[in-house]
């Protein structure tokens, strides 16, 4: 039988992978972006798994509105790429640099 | 070893060799393919865990629509990746230090753990007998009842983010004739409608 565990390392693994794109990645945005996306999936792995060892459906409704928030974040963080490439010509991370942060 | 676990161990390998390879490809097509794969993957573990509706969902949602809309822009923008190597070598330090930490606290934890889930109070819930229902059906009998308002509330949260994202991304284009209906339907006088005798024709 799988045991919880075995998800929940997954699910770190796959989290630390997602958060080392956005460290590591110096190109472009949208490699961001899926880096975010993987980290959501990760979350998302968490919850459907514990609902299913806790057998109660809570988790996989939690996990509904993890999607959906995660739909949206998407569609808006891909629109304001497309109007800041249009307006600056270019989504290199180095070049972003309005705010002098 | 059952084959509920050489599926497990199937379909995470996938995951975790495709999300490696979605931080780490140049081409950010490639990325986009891999994170399909990634998520395909995930659906598969999602179906173990018996949660067939949101593996269903997962594809749906996520391979059908976010992925291709990430693909969209990836196509439509043209990205002048024109990094020296050099300049990518200097934040691997940085990277790896915290991918190591974050990677040794977790796992540190979950290794000396283990879970006893039987001690654990889950609150009750006065639809807890799903048995005999289809998974969907179940979360169809929780979603629509007992949570109808975060239901209603996620569905104002995508609202608000197609509203936000046609308004970002619409713009006036100069010298662009548009048919503009009421300047059309007010033209007085020069509309005149003929009777057209059969035989006869019309003189303009």
């Amino acid at each position: 039988m799988i045991e919880l565990n075995q998800f929940l390392i997954l699910s770190a693994l796959l989290f630390a992978i997602g958060v080392i794109g956005i460290f590591l990645n110096r190109k472009n945005v949208i490699i961001i972006l899926m880096s975010i996306e993987i980290i959501l999936l990760s979350v998302n792995l968490n919850l459907i798994a514990f609902s299913y060892f806790l057998n109660d459906l809570t988790g996989q409704i939690f996990s509904l509105f993890v999607l959906t928030v995660a739909a949206a974040e998407a569609a808006i963080g891909l629109a304001i790429l497309v109007i800041y490439n249009r307006n600056a010509g270019s989504i290199e991370i180095e070049k972003i640099n309005a705010l002098k942060g | 070893m059952t084959a509920q676990l050489l599926t497990f161990y199937l379909f995470s390998g996938v995951i975790l060799i495709s999300s490696l390879m979605v931080i780490s490809t140049k081409n950010p097509v490639h990325s986009v393919l891999f994170l399909i794969l990634s998520f395909l993957n995930a659906a598969g573990l999602f179906v173990i865990l018996h949660a067939e509706f949101l593996a269903m969902i997962l594809i749906i949602v996520y391979v059908g629509a976010v992925a291709v809309l990430f693909l969209f822009v990836v196509m439509m923008l043209d990205f002048k990746t024109s990094i020296n190597k050099d300049n990518i070598l200097q934040y691997i330090p940085i990277g790896i230090l915290i991918g190591v930490v974050f990677i040794a606290e977790l796992i540190i934890v979950l290794i000396n753990t283990k879970f006893d889930l039987s001690n654990i109070q889950v609150l009750p819930n006065p639809l807890s007998d799903f048995t005999g229902k289809s998974n969907t059906e179940a979360i169809g009998s929780v979603l629509y009842t007992d949570y109808i308002l975060y239901f209603q509330l996620s569905g104002v949260i995508l609202l608000v983010a197609m509203i936000g994202s046609i308004v970002l991304t619409l713009r006036e284009r100069e010298g662009v004739k548009r048919q503009v209906v009421l300047e059309q339907l007010q033209r007085q006088g020069k509309i005149e409608l003929v009777d057209v005798k059969s035989g006869k024709g019309v003189d303009i």
